[in-house]
């Protein structure tokens, strides 16, 4: 149990998340520079699927701990968990996805060990044995470097900047069970219920997104029911476009995104705002619908791989980052673009 | 009962109150509405922090002290989260502190876990909604936002809070309140007041560099009918091999 970089699995009481084996990929290569190999702490109730899991994308130990009162995620008893397997084993590196979850814990155990995190790192370089971490700076204008001279280094990384390797289910490697202590003063919070997201598609970790804007509820020809003042009836009209909008992601399996003007006037839910004040996503293509592209937008998707921008105005800066872009009213050409996917893709 | 917010600012831009660290005054004045008591804002950064503070003593806070000190240029995360903390206990018999989600310019994002870590007090990250705070039984009951939906998190006071942009959008600052702030006192205190003394920080920032340019060659997909523009837009996605 000496390896020099650990890769903390995130998931959701037993259902995975891609961003914990991107980390594992992003984990074999500072293996490869700093020798050795890479163990995986995962850490819940029921999990020897997902220990499993780790083994077949590149773990070559496992340290499993399972606990009672690790059944629902707490950061505290988590963050006690981690830091007592630290201290006593050492690595040189942890890496997480920076999850909720992951940059918690690791923001926490970085007290605990009176270690350096590095939060939403795109970029590792080892360099004289220390790993110097890139990560975006005022949402995304510039790259800061980082270093961190305390052992262990936490770095959390960003999701989607690192690949995940292909599962190999003939991969083997050795699943450790261990107990930690944790007492009562790691009990500081009681989940006490949980709600679904309404997405279907989690933003961060989605390879396709469709985002709407203001534009999605300048729709002149739909005539709202009776007795709606004129607030209502743009929410009305905004709400037909953003089911036109939920149509194209569904056939192409991917998240619906947004502005923050669509959300603040109420068109749709916080969760789905991409941008400087809401979620940072890099999917592979981003299908931008009635979005100008102010800079707080462009902050949270520029990273993205295609961006494809459909806006009345030529004029709109979505169209600097776009590789593709179409001029015209997305009331006509996001059902045509809809209907075009579902014939090629034969859904 | 006393709500704190705790803020970090650095750099040499002009200081605008963080977007996110509006979110957690609006949370903080709203319990003082409710509850009675006070509200303390904190901000640790230069001289020009003190703009950031007058906004959120315009918004409705009781009091304001700025945190500076020389010694605090280049602090990381766990330096800042170590001066709160011991600001936080300096103010006393505080309730709950409310974070904003992340600073602005360095986006790191873990300052609330950490100095909630240090105090031993329950740590309510990313919060969209509190259904229920009262001092007197001292609980608290939350919404938090996590990726695969919203947790609900029960706990004791005192607790420290971090919000999300759910959680209300924040008031602009009244005519009456923009008196109060211009005329307010704000004192100043050192590390020394905080019974600190400065130490080495463990992460260095080495150098800011700009992202690569990215050379984009835009095409505008042009056609007669939206069915032939979005003929050749799906010929065109599926050529770049993203789906």
């Amino acid at each position: 149990m000496a390896d020099k970089v650990w890769v903390y699995i995130d998931h959701a009481s037993g259902q995975d998340f891609p961003s914990s084996w991107e980390a594992m990929g992003a984990g074999r290569a500072l293996a490869g520079d700093l020798g050795g190999g890479v163990t995986a702490v995962v850490a819940g109730e029921n999990l020897t699927d997902i220990a499993e899991q780790a083994v077949a994308y590149g773990a070559d130990e496992v340290l499993l701990v399972e606990d009672p009162a690790l059944a629902d995620y707490r950061a505290e008893p988590y963050a006690s968990m981690l830091s007592q397997l630290a201290s006593q084993h050492q690595p040189e590196v942890i890496l997480f996805p920076t999850t909720t979850r992951g940059r918690e814990i690791a923001a926490m155990a970085a007290v605990d060990l009176q270690a350096g995190v590095m939060p939403d790192a795109i970029g590792l370089e080892v360099k004289d044995g220390t790993v110097e971490v890139t990560r975006p700076v005022y949402a995304g204008k510039l790259l800061s470097k980082a270093v961190s001279k305390a052992r262990p280094q936490l770095i959390t990384l960003r999701v989607r900047a690192f690949t995940a390797p292909e599962p190999d289910a003939s991969r083997t490697g050795k699943i450790i069970p261990l107990s930690v202590s944790l007492s009562e003063a790691d009990m500081l919070t009681q989940v006490v219920g949980h709600s679904q997201a309404s997405s279907g598609v989690s933003l961060t970790d989605a390879s396709v997104i469709v985002s709407g804007g203001r534009g999605v509820s300048n729709n002149p020809s739909l005539t709202p029911p009776p007795g709606m003042d004129e607030k209502q009836a743009e929410i009305w009209r905004a709400q037909q476009g953003f089911k036109m909008i939920g149509e194209l992601a569904e056939v192409l399996g991917a998240a619906v995104g947004a502005s923050r003007a669509a959300v603040d006037a109420g068109y749709i839910p916080y969760e789905h705002q991409v941008g400087q004040t809401g979620k940072v996503v890099a999917p592979n293509l981003y299908i931008a619908c009635g979005i100008s592209g102010a800079i707080q937008h462009q902050a949270g998707m520029r990273t993205s791989k295609v961006i494809v921008a459909i806006n009345k105005d030529p004029e709109a800066p979505v169209f600097k980052l776009a590789r593709f872009g179409v001029v015209g009213d997305l009331y006509a050409i996001v059902p045509a673009l809809t209907e075009a996917f579902r014939k090629r893709l034969g859904k | 009962v006393v709500v704190e917010d705790g803020r970090v600012s650095w750099g040499d831009a002009p200081l605008v109150i963080n977007p996110w660290d509006e979110y957690a005054v609006e949370t903080a004045v709203r319990q003082q509405e409710a509850h009675g008591g006070e509200v303390t804002v904190i901000s640790a950064g230069g001289e020009n922090a003190k703009e950031a503070l007058k906004h959120a003593l315009a918004m409705g806070c009781s009091q304001a002290i700025l945190i500076s000190d020389p010694a605090l240029a280049g602090a990381d995360s766990l330096a800042t989260a170590r001066v709160l903390a011991a600001a936080i206990q300096k103010v006393g018999e505080v309730d709950a502190a409310f974070f904003g989600r992340q600073a602005i310019d360095g986006d790191v994002g873990v300052t609330a876990a950490q100095t909630a870590r240090l105090l031993g007090w329950p740590a309510l990250t990313l919060v969209s909604t509190i259904n229920q705070l009262d001092p007197q039984a001292g609980t608290i009951r939350v919404e938090r936002s996590v990726e695969e939906g919203r947790q609900i998190v029960e706990a004791r006071l005192p607790a420290v809070v971090s919000v999300v942009k759910d959680i209300g959008e924040p008031r602009y600052p009244s005519f009456m309140g923009i008196r109060r702030a211009s005329k307010a006192d704000i004192p100043a205190w050192t590390l020394a007041d905080l019974g600190l003394t400065a130490s080495e920080p463990i992460v260095t920032w080495p150098e800011l560099i700009n992202p690569p340019k990215r050379e984009i060659q835009t095409e505008i997909i042009t056609g007669d009918t939206p069915q032939e523009i979005a003929e050749k837009l799906v010929d065109k996605i599926l050529e770049e091999k993203v789906l």
